[in-house]
């Protein structure tokens, strides 16, 4: 790392911040898309791309204050009544919105910006407008004296040069913020022949003086083509920090405006000077409005959204790394208490000891601290729900298809990490989902749906996991093709009887794909098997529900963090081990009843009247030969993705309790089936079991043991 | 403990494997510890003794002697874990006791007799003798590189 610059700070937020308005934006444009006649909706979605304007401008980042002007500008249109929005305009302004991210980002990274693009969705915006964007153009001026070249064509839209006379009296907090009168009498001195005199009458003497306190105003005499609300514009940001009075010259332009909007403005400024409402009056576009809004409050960069400071959520920004390592500590804390708890017990303490009872209060705490410290790694699935809506938008723009997204339960928390990682295999899902899920349009109206495709992204907690399902209303999984290209690539036998369950998993196996031809949009060579690596590198799992006609659902089953696990800890040959408590559905002891021998090496476990294949942790896991007699044994009923279930033997179960998951990845050895370690109570590591990836090794031992006996045979 | 210095670049610490010794680059080892009992993990080469708890984090521990092909024995409380650090990789390596630390000079080292094919070739990267006794140095960059090869 660099030694810290200041200026590339503040750029760093301004992209966070930027995040947050892309945000705010593809939100109120969702709004927008259900009810287009909400003024107050336009707003919002106005100021958020207002305000990365301003932003932008600030850093001189040229082809995103370009693009977002024009974009404002048609916005400021819909938001005036002058142009109706409709259902393609507002696809325009989606398209828009996804363009707009894209240019955020490769200003972010100083990668090359895609300006065709731009260009092709300027032309359309612009086409919405009839004959007026060059006269919009003088705006880009408001952001120009900001670093930017100056030579822009701005100013001629408005040839007669005029006197005004500008009085401009800082207030300490336009200080306080951070902003600096020189420059913007800089800026206003760009604007024409500009004579600036300062005026120090307010200065007290020196004992009197309050270094913080600023006593300066200056008054300038411009002559300029610009009019007072274009020199208004330059004071924009500083809105409320100062009085400003702007005098002579022609009217302010725009006196279609409502005078309600300058309410707010006026209110504030009046006692700083009554006058000040008239130089207020609205900067086209440029000055927001600000309606006393909570919205207001969050979309402008500048600080000046002071008009409705209490509504706002009050937000802190923490470096993620920070919380990274109070999740450790608290994960070291929970080992802790563990082995206090562990000494204290072997110490022969009555449990209604004051000790015994004060630990009971220090789990109970700790249990406290560690979810709430997961509770700040939680996210709602927001962003990357909004993620996938444009996702849908691209992908069915690319085939042709008429697809909506329909999205529920954003609000649903799941840990940041988990959120990230899902992306990819998320996108994957979607694009399938549009693709090969749906049906083309001239199919859905034979088959008497709507011509409009559905895919529904929907995140749930259930049970302690998050269950986030992508379902289309598709033709469903054409399973004597899916056969079929699985016999023809050899991936299963000709003659295989399979069930429809087993059918629709063969999409998981690797080198598998459904689409007759390889389109660019799915089919790049990653399959489902990529989707359900990267969905059980996350302790989850995937499931496929399909039927004809009606449609498919992939269904992904997470656990709520990657930190902490709640776990069965029990004894197998000696060594305790942890398996995830979730996958328990079922303990029960083996008695001459319940247990038969099917053949050797295959026990069964009769549950309810079905027989469960019984395999045993300590064999799978090389801790100890088979055993003779598995009576008293101790097994788990283990559910398994496919719906089956299998049971696992084990000598004795020990306790249920809440792990820390330490991960085995920088250990150079990974063996097969764990996933994972723990630190238990007595400073031991145990490792905690994948049961399903277990099962699935005893049932290919199994299975390579038949074999090796059948060649013997031979 | 003793010191031999002479012109002296390198440190070395040594210790002792089956009546051998060892001696490994002090610079590469992080910690010394008493013998705990590992977890072992399923189905590892046999060499690999398991993980155990160092302060928080797994920590992968290997027999030392196992790894070098010296025969399998019984551990005492005098074992220890010597925790090395490689290349950001933590491993702990348990040796039988560790005996001294030892300050020689580039002199004092010479290089193994070409090895026969079959045994053990490049784990040892020098021969030194400190009071006639013969003292084999480590190259841990063998020890522990070729257990990540042959683990993936």
């Amino acid at each position: 790392m660099t030694t810290p610059d200041p200026m590339a700070e503040i750029r760093a937020s301004f992209f966070i911040e930027c995040e947050e308005l892309l945000e705010a934006l593809q939100d109120g444009l969702e709004q927008l898309a259900d009810d287009a006649s909400d003024i107050e909706t336009i707003n919002v979605v106005f100021r958020a791309v207002h305000s990365i304007k301003g932003g932008a401008g600030a850093f001189g980042l040229e082809a995103l204050v370009r693009f977002a002007h024009r974009y404002e500008t048609v916005m400021d249109a819909v938001r005036s009544g002058q142009i109706a929005p409709d259902d393609a305009m507002i696809k325009l302004f989606f398209r828009c919105a996804d363009h707009l991210s894209d240019l955020v980002r490769g200003s972010r990274d100083e990668t090359e910006l895609p300006t065709a693009v731009g260009e092709a969705l300027l032309g359309e915006l612009d086409s919405y407008l009839g004959g007026t964007p060059a006269e919009e153009t003088e705006e880009d001026i408001d952001f120009q004296p900001m670093g930017l070249s100056l030579d822009l064509p701005g100013i001629n839209s408005a040839p007669t040069a005029n006197t005004l006379q500008v009085t401009f009296s800082p207030q300490t907090e336009l200080y306080a913020t951070g902003n600096e009168p020189f420059k913007l009498l800089g800026n206003l001195a760009a604007l024409g022949a500009c004579t600036i005199t300062l005026d120090a009458s307010a200065l007290p003497s020196l004992e009197a003086l309050e270094p913080e306190n600023c006593y300066l105003s200056w008054t300038a005499e411009l002559e300029s083509a610009a009019d007072a609300a274009e020199v208004a514009s330059i004071f924009e940001f500083v809105d409320g920090l100062c009085a400003l009075d702007i005098s002579g010259g022609a009217a302010p332009g725009f006196p279609d405006l409502p005078p309600l909007d300058d309410i707010p403005l006026g209110a504030e400024l009046d006692d700083v000077e009554a006058e000040a409402p008239v130089a207020k009056a609205e900067a086209p576009s440029a000055a927001p409005a600000q309606p006393p809004t909570p919205a207001g409050a969050m979309a402008d960069p500048s600080g000046t959204g002071k008009a409705a400071p209490s509504a706002a959520k009050s937000v802190v920004r923490v470096d993620l790394d920070r919380i990274e390592r109070l999740v450790n500590l608290v994960g070291e804390l929970v080992i802790n208490q563990a082995m206090l708890s562990q000494s204290l017990e072997q110490a022969g303490l009555s449990p209604h000891s004051d000790a015994m009872n004060g630990l009971e209060e220090f789990q109970r705490l700790t249990r406290d601290i560690q979810d709430s410290v997961m509770m700040i790694r939680a996210q709602p699935v927001k962003s990357l729900f909004q993620r996938m809506s444009r996702i849908v938008r691209e992908a069915s723009a690319a085939v042709g298809k008429d697809v909506v997204l329909s999205p529920e339960g954003e609000t649903t928390e799941v840990d940041k990490t988990v959120i990230e990682r899902l992306a990819d295999p998320l996108t994957h899902m979607i694009r399938n989902a549009v693709d090969h899920g749906l049906e083309d349009t001239e199919t859905r109206r034979a088959a008497g749906k709507s011509a409009k495709g559905t895919v529904r992204l929907t995140a749930a907690h259930r049970s302690g996991r998050v269950v986030i399902e992508v379902s289309d209303d598709g033709g469903g999984i054409n399973r004597p093709k899916v056969q079929q290209i699985a016999i023809d690539k050899g991936l299963i036998p000709a003659d295989a009887p399979l069930s429809d369950t087993e059918i629709d998993n063969l999409l998981f196996l690797p080198g598998f794909s459904t689409a007759s031809e390889v389109s660019d949009l799915s089919g790049r060579g990653v399959g489902m098997d990529v989707v359900r690596t990267a969905i059980q590198a996350l302790g989850g799992r995937i499931t496929i529900a399909s039927e004809p006609g009606i449609g498919t659902t992939f269904s992904i089953s997470l656990p709520l963090t990657l930190a902490v696990l709640d776990g069965m800890v029990v004894k197998v040959a000696g060594e305790t081990l942890v398996l995830p408590l979730n996958l328990v559905v079922e303990t029960l002891t083996i008695d001459e009843t319940n247990i038969d021998h099917v053949r050797p090496g295959l026990n069964v476990v009769r549950v309810r009247g079905s027989f469960v294949p019984l395999s045993d942790l300590g064999v799978v896991l090389g801790y100890r030969p088979h055993l003779e007699d598995y009576i008293d044994r101790v097994v788990l009923l283990i559910a398994l993705e496919d719906g089956n279930r299998a049971a696992l033997v084990v000598d004795e179960i020990d306790d249920q309790r809440q792990v820390v998951i330490k991960g085995l990845d920088e250990s150079f050895y990974r063996a097969p089936g764990i996933a994972a370690a723990t630190i238990l109570g007595d400073g031991q590591i145990a490792l905690i079991l994948d049961p399903s990836d277990i099962i699935s090794q005893a049932q290919s031992h199994e299975h390579s043991a038949i074999t090796a006996r059948k060649e013997i045979a031979v | 403990m003793s010191e031999h210095v002479k012109n002296a670049p390198v440190e070395l610490l040594t210790f002792r494997l089956s009546d051998q010794e060892y001696s490994l680059d002090i610079m590469s080892v992080r910690e010394i510890r008493g013998w705990t009992k590992t977890t072992p993990l399923p189905h590892a080469p046999s060499h690999m003794k398991g993980v155990i708890n160092l302060r928080g984090t797994v920590l992968p521990v290997m027999d030392l002697a196992e790894r070098l092909g010296l025969p399998p024995r019984e551990h005492s409380d005098r074992n220890v874990i010597i925790v090395v650090k490689h290349d950001d990789l933590m491993t702990g390596l348990l040796v039988d006791a560790v005996s001294d630390i030892v300050a020689l000079g580039d002199d004092d080292l010479q290089p193994p007799p070409e090895s026969t094919p079959g045994t053990q070739p490049a784990v040892i990267k020098a021969l030194t003798l400190l009071d006639d006794r013969m003292i084999r140095v480590l190259d841990l960059a063998v020890v522990v590189a070729n257990e990540t090869s042959e683990a993936a």
